[in-house]
């Protein structure tokens, strides 16, 4: 479904990204730790076609097509979603409005019909179902007043609303404390698919007990390192990322 | 210097022959008792003239552009109107009155009114002229003084068409009352001087909205004055509608007196026009009153919006808030000056002014200047200003949800004025300018696209 050749990534003119070759297959959850600094979010937002991150070299094909040159919203609609880990609040737009214009715009892309209010609000009280998410905050503006751990589990919302075909988490799970960190991961879990892959990036191991990956990989000074099973996680979290420096 | 007065004299020429005109005319002689102060206003506004720009309160706002038009009085012609037309313009069946006005010139026709409660007065002024001269006379022009403003002393020497608004003792008015004043732009250079007088007694409720509105294409000058007096314990809710055509000029001044524990909101949402000037000041007469004013102003192309606002703490105890949000694209500009006045005794004032300015492109423009004369020492007086463009991580949030480009900068711009839309409580108006906004916004976003000048009134 998405493969990195040798991705070369720079942010305001430094080279964050040294050459990444990734290949992920849909039903696929990978996993990428790395400490701080080591290009885990760059990785994610240059994926997602955020405009401060520039390509000088390398490749992203994504279902066959060249995910680079592609417009973030155009990426959306092809199915990627990336879960921020800081996200925005946006006062003066609802949740409701904004997720409502957004999976319709996916919709349209998809050829399938949009959705009216009613239909569209009676899917989403369903999905909160997922996230354990009260009704009322639909109506609330986009992450305006929500707490660290309200606004990761609106990411996961956002998710299930949107049913994308590549979902790539950064960070989800920083500042979560242990219950907050089942209900996203729940949520998470729910969505694994035949059809779907997920990219998690974390810095803790924690969240990869509760949503296990196929495999792991270590992100290190903006190369990958090493890769393996969900056991590297766990050598990782017992020496430190210095081992393997 | 000579040439000086010879030139101010020629560009006043048409406004001189205009009032010989109007004092030999029926309306004139039928409210005759005015006589006196319109020919003092007269007099003040040729000794005054337009004001230049070395003026303190026009140092942003260029007049030249009104100045050099030869404007005369609209005449009063069949319009062949029909309400259906207005329809973008109304509030539908609303409960309470519209008075419709076109081009200077009050239409019984288009108007409606539900059957008002007893000592209600809901009607044009020249009708109010000639049979509530008692009403009137108390307060007509005394809010509005004229010797230091050209505009108002014009308005003044002129005034003989708009409307009477009065509520007697103790009336909460449930309806809307809606003053809708069109200018067609048929007779090119044609300038009205809407003049509306609100009087609630004590005690009263009423809501009130003063649409201002093109309905075509053209150059044509709205010289309005609005006068409000807040009987103690009253609740008065002003709107006003700024729609006029894209080439026009309006220059509006209100002044309202509110007196013991009165509550007055000012909701000002100003989207048409080549150049703006709203002029609005506020007295707070006696203790307890309260004073709310909103505004939003929307510009594009070349258009200039100058919104003043002067807000005399006279008395101890009051409260004021202030917020005015602007949203300019293109080469507009716009100016707020927000003089706050806080007088000796008045202490324990409660008073914020808040002015915020979204930029839509690199050459638009604007100068924001708080004024604080505070002469209390027990008050509280914070005033903010911010100018900024669309936050580029919320526009990336929506992009990554699928969200076009030019969709999420509207969305973002709309979120922006939605924080003053909100404050309007009355669903048909918020709705109305909810409408009005969306298509203007959208429109901006087809514009910078296609690169037209799509030009529509108004909006």
């Amino acid at each position: 479904m998405l493969q990195l050749i040798n991705l070369h990534t720079k942010v305001e003119g430094k080279e964050i990204l040294h050459g990444i070759d990734l290949t992920i297959n849909a039903g696929e959850v990978h996993a990428i730790m790395g400490p701080n600094g080591s290009g885990k979010s760059t990785l994610a937002k240059v994926l997602a076609g955020h405009e401060g991150y520039e390509v000088n070299e390398g490749q992203v094909v994504y279902e066959g097509k060249d995910l680079l040159s592609m417009l973030p919203e155009d990426r959306a609609r092809e199915g990627i979603f990336l879960g921020f880990q800081y996200p925005v609040e946006i006062p003066g737009v609802s949740n409701m409005y904004f997720l409502k214009a957004a999976l319709n715009a996916i919709r349209k892309h998809r050829g399938l019909e949009e959705l009216d209010a009613m239909d569209f609000l009676a899917f989403a009280k369903q999905r909160m179902k997922l996230v354990d998410m009260d009704e009322s905050l639909i109506n609330r503006a986009v992450n305006e007043g929500f707490s660290g751990g309200e606004k990761k589990r609106n990411e996961i919302f956002q998710m299930a609303i949107l049913e994308p075909r590549l979902a790539i988490l950064d960070e989800t799970d920083s500042g979560l404390d242990i219950d907050a960190l089942k209900i996203v991961a729940n949520g998470v879990n729910a969505m694994r698919r035949e059809d779907r892959a997920m990219i998690l990036v974390t810095h803790y191991q924690r969240l990869l007990n509760y949503i296990v990956p196929d495999q792991v990989h270590v992100l290190i000074d903006g190369r990958i390192i090493k890769s393996g099973q969900k056991e590297l996680a766990l050598e990782l979290e017992d020496k430190g990322y210095g081992w393997l420096e | 210097m000579k040439t000086d007065t010879i030139e101010a004299a020629e560009k006043l020429s048409t406004y001189i022959s205009d009032f010989e005109m109007f004092g030999r005319s029926a309306s004139a002689k039928r409210s005759d008792w005015l006589k006196s102060i319109r020919e003092d206003a007269f007099a003040q506004f040729q000794q005054l003239g337009f004001p230049s720009t070395r003026e303190e309160d026009w140092r942003y706002t260029n007049v030249a552009p009104i100045s050099r038009h030869p404007f005369r009085r609209a005449l009063s012609r069949p319009n062949g109107l029909t309400s259906a037309e207005l329809s973008n313009f109304t509030f539908g069946e609303l409960d309470g009155c519209q008075l419709v006005f076109v081009d200077g010139a009050f239409s019984q026709k288009l108007s409606t009114r539900t059957a008002l409660p007893r000592g209600v007065r809901v009607r044009s002024l020249a009708t109010a002229l000639q049979k509530d001269r008692g009403r009137l006379e108390p307060y007509l022009a005394k809010l509005a003084g004229f010797d230091r403003n050209a505009f108002t002393a014009l308005n003044t020497a002129f005034m003989s068409h708009g409307a009477f608004v009065y509520l007697p003792r103790g009336i909460i008015f449930n309806g809307i009352i809606h003053l809708l004043f069109l200018s067609t732009g048929h007779k090119k250079n044609s300038v009205t001087h809407p003049r509306t007088l609100i009087v609630a007694g004590e005690e009263t409720q009423v809501s009130i909205v003063e649409s201002h509105v093109g309905l075509e294409h053209g150059v044509y000058f709205t010289n309005a004055v609005t006068e409000i007096v807040a009987a103690r314990n009253s609740t008065v809710e002003y709107h006003k509608i700024q729609r006029e055509s894209r080439e026009a000029f309006h220059v509006a001044s209100l002044h309202v007196l509110q007196e013991r524990d009165t509550n007055f909101t000012s909701h000002s949402i100003s989207l048409g026009g080549a150049l703006v000037r709203n002029d609005l000041n506020i007295v707070l007469n006696a203790e307890g009153a309260e004073s709310t004013l909103n505004g939003l102003y929307v510009t594009a192309e070349k258009q200039h919006v100058d919104n003043h606002t002067k807000i005399d703490h006279a008395k101890p105890n009051c409260r004021s808030r202030e917020l005015y949000k602007g949203i300019l694209d293109e080469q507009s500009t716009a100016v707020f000056n927000g003089k706050i006045l806080v007088r000796m005794n008045a202490q324990k004032t409660s008073a914020k002014q808040t002015n915020k300015n979204l930029l839509l492109s690199d050459r638009a423009l604007v100068n924001s200047t708080p004024q604080l004369e505070i002469f209390a020492d027990d008050v509280k007086c914070t005033h903010g200003a911010t100018i900024g463009h669309l936050d580029e991580d919320e526009l990336f949030y929506l992009r990554s949800r699928g969200i076009d480009e030019v969709s999420a900068r509207t969305l973002l711009t709309y979120a922006f004025a939605s924080e003053i839309l909100s404050t309007v409580k009355i669903k048909p108006i918020q709705c109305q300018i909810d409408l009005v906004l969306l298509t203007r916004l959208n429109r901006l976003q087809e514009d910078s696209w296609q690169q037209t000048s799509s030009g529509g009134v108004g909006l």
